[in-house]
């Protein structure tokens, strides 16, 4: 009897023919039952909450992204008017926080690598000073320090009608900073579109020097080719077609300039404070790292003969990325949620616009702090999910 | 042990699927008839038993909801929140004001944080239709305006074409420039802060060219620029702006003691009660007087209060001239005119209901 009894908790194979003691059937049972028991948590969840606005008389459902908006944004990638719909509202927002997550990422991850080996430098002034860089800024609230970039620099921007210029076409003033708009006229596309071939060609010859250098050794410097040739596409096909590039020159008119590309200054304060703030947190981060790699590393590469930037660029870097990576993917998902703070500076991001204004225009919170939810919560994970491809691709195997 | 651990575990979740399954079909039969019964009467209750009235307002405008330095809230909108603590709890410094943003008022009257707002709100339909609430009256008629540096040489709105100008996000000041500008063809940039005082702060550093919201905010927040008399407000109004407390759906008993405690502020004026001569007046021979105070009649209980709400009321903060005169009148430093706010016997619009 005892021998026929399967052990408890065991998902071996089926030794009994009744379904209620197979362990197998029994395992299925079981987690199709949580499975039920979450959906239905959820699907109640839902349910209730959605029977609740009805009672109180709060429209629901998503028939609101098609009705219009009503309302002006003043910086926007895409055509938008105040007769586009929320949806067009939603886009709007989520390209202007992309920009500001995107470009605060690239600045942030420069100067946080310079301060993070600046800190490790011999060099006592250099090594204080990024010191004081990180201690400083890592211990202000961002708020705080976007407040101090938008209202204690735009005070020393001139008005309009004073502002600082340069060749009379670049304009900087406290409205932001004006240059002249590409207006690309017939036929133009085929100078960028060289300019694209000759740079895959030059992607191409240094994969191809990078194979070489990998079977035989021998290592040449392909990269002035590859500039030559991409230089040599662009002015050629420019030349042929005579660039039919006009220009649309900011002017001063009235109250403001017009025509050209205003890069507004809630943009750059924002960039700014974003980036010098994270720069503080990538630096120590990377100092971490740095001070991972083993001592004896540095020794060899020294004994062998390297310069101590080739020390840095050639060992002891590539060794400490595998301890930098996941945290700086931290400080990346970071940056992207800290850029909603953009709401107190007046700049159009996906938080101000669409789960502000039209939230409070549309009223239905749940549907669009839910949708505001969900894409933060796609780019954090396709972040992640980037990181964690290097990351697997970059660990030693074997080594803890 | 464990098998039955994980017996039971099965069983509940199967229990629960096929409740919440259920669940929608009885919610459908019990909601009408207990719901009747059971809304009607819970904020006033629920507002009797705490003791305390929650009430939203503004995070600081000068003359209707901001708070001085020893955090003394003062305001028309205060004062509105005050003669209805006085009426329903007897007191009128039984209140917790909640500060809040454009943004975020009606969620919070929604979601219950607040009882009442009394936040400068204007009663458009889209408000009082899809956002779950209840307009109950109005306590200011306004519209918009603009503000703009004298420096600039401009007399009208039609010549600010070009400009770039600083609203407050959520509010329909926003949606208002955006149709008045569209529907003149003129062309516009525009700034959107969360806080009121940032946008001041903006168009104070001149950031903006034009700084618009309702007359009455325009004359307020003057008085915090660095210099006032640099600054003018043009004389064109772009919109009808008629603000008051708002409070939720579904409660009918507490939007009527919202809506004739303050129409018992109007009628106070127009009967020439103050809160000084409150007590004399019970003596009146005047049947609406005596109606109002509660001498004769039984309009207290017909809202769910005793017969002195309105005397509390008005003794709190005065009839609604002298609130008037005394947070937005010509003798402050908004010198704001009667105007609109006139009673409708002086030319302006306040008509009080009858009170009988």
């Amino acid at each position: 009897m005892a021998a026929d009894k399967p052990t408890q908790g065991v998902p071996a194979q089926s030794m009994s023919r009744t379904p209620w003691t197979d362990p197998t059937v029994r395992s299925y049972v079981y987690q199709a039952s949580l499975l039920a028991l979450v959906v239905s948590l959820f699907w109640y969840l839902a349910d209730n909450t959605f029977q609740n606005l009805a009672r109180q008389g709060i429209a629901s459902g998503f028939g609101f992204w098609n009705h219009t908006s009503g309302f002006g944004i003043n910086t926007t990638l895409i055509e938008y008017s105040e007769t586009s719909t929320y949806g067009r509202v939603f886009f709007v927002g989520l390209l202007n926080t992309l920009l500001v997550s995107s470009i605060g990422i690239v600045i942030a991850t420069t100067l946080g690598f310079f301060i993070g080996i600046a800190r490790l430098s011999p060099n006592w002034l250099i090594a204080k000073m990024a010191s004081v860089y990180i201690e400083t800024l890592r211990n202000i609230p961002l708020l705080l320090q976007i407040f101090f970039w938008y209202f204690g620099v735009l005070r020393a921007l001139p008005s309009p009608s004073q502002s600082h210029s340069l060749f009379d076409a670049i304009f900087l003033n406290i409205r932001g900073m004006q240059f002249p708009a590409p207006v690309p006229g017939d036929g133009f596309w085929v100078i960028p579109v060289s300019t694209v071939l000759g740079l895959v060609a030059w992607a191409l010859l240094a994969w191809r020097m990078r194979r070489l250098k990998e079977r035989t050794g021998h290592s040449v410097n392909i990269h002035w080719l590859g500039l030559i040739i991409t230089v040599a596409l662009t002015v050629i096909t420019a030349m042929k077609s005579g660039v039919p590039l006009a220009w649309d020159v900011p002017e001063l008119k009235g109250f403001n300039f017009k025509g050209g590309i205003t890069v507004v200054p809630e943009f750059v304060a924002l960039v700014l404070a974003l980036a010098t703030y994270t720069a503080a947190f990538i630096a120590e981060i990377v100092r971490a790292g740095i001070q991972s790699v083993d001592k004896g590393q540095k020794e060899a590469a020294q004994a062998v003969g390297l310069r101590p930037g080739q020390v840095l660029k050639f060992v002891i870097i590539p060794q400490a990325l595998r301890v930098i990576v996941p945290p700086l993917t931290n400080q990346y998902l970071n940056l992207t949620k800290n850029s909603s703070l953009a709401a107190a500076i007046a700049y159009p991001d996906l938080v101000q616009v669409f789960a502000g204004t039209a939230l409070n225009q549309a009223g239905q919170a749940v549907e669009i702090i839910g949708i505001t939810m969900m894409v933060y919560l796609t780019i954090s994970l396709t972040i992640a999910m980037f990181m964690n491809i290097y990351n697997r691709r970059t660990a030693f195997k074997g080594k803890t | 042990m464990r098998r039955s651990f994980k017996f039971s575990i099965m069983a509940a979740s199967l229990a629960f699927v096929v409740a919440a399954c259920d669940e929608p079909a009885k919610k459908e039969v019990k909601k009408e008839a207990p719901k009747a019964m059971a809304e009607v009467a819970r904020t006033l209750d629920i507002v009797k038993k705490r003791g305390v009235l929650h009430c939203g307002v503004h995070q600081g405008l000068p003359g209707f909801g901001s708070q001085d330095a020893k955090g003394n809230w003062s305001g028309l909108d205060v004062d509105t929140c005050r003669a209805i603590a006085a009426a329903v709890l007897g007191d009128a410094t039984k209140i917790k004001f909640t500060p809040l943003s454009a943004k975020e008022r009606f969620t919070a009257l929604t979601s219950k944080e607040i009882d009442v707002l009394s936040r400068s709100t204007t009663w458009t339909m889209t408000r009082d239709t899809t956002l779950g609430v209840n307009f109950a009256g109005v306590n200011f008629f306004d519209g918009q305006g603009f503000l703009v540096r004298k420096s600039l040489n401009v007399t009208q709105a039609s010549k600010l074409s070009g400009a770039t100008i600083c609203v407050n996000t959520g509010t329909t000041t926003e949606l208002n420039v955006a149709d008045y500008f569209r529907t003149n063809k003129m062309e516009y940039k525009i700034l959107a802060f969360e806080h009121s005082d940032q946008t001041v702060a903006a168009y104070d550093g001149g950031r903006c060219d034009v700084y618009t919201t309702d007359q009455s905010g325009l004359a307020a927040q003057r008085t915090k620029l660095k210099a006032p008399d640099d600054h003018m407000v043009l004389a064109d109004v772009i919109s009808k702006e008629p603000l008051g407390p708002v409070v939720r759906h579904g409660d009918d008993q507490w939007f009527d003691v919202v809506k004739w405690t303050l129409m018992a502020l109007i009628s106070a004026e127009e009967l020439g009660i103050t809160a000084a001569n409150v007590d004399e007046m019970a003596s009146s021979k005047n049947p609406e007087v005596r109606r109002i105070l509660g001498v004769e009649g039984k309009l207290g209980a017909a809202i769910g209060l005793d017969a002195k709400w309105a005397a509390r009321a008005i003794k709190a903060v005065g009839n609604y001239g002298e609130a008037y005169e005394r947070n937005v009148g010509p003798n402050t430093p908004l010198k704001l005119p009667r105007g609109l706010n006139a009673l409708w016997t002086n030319g302006g619009l306040m008509y009080p209901m009858p009170a009988r």
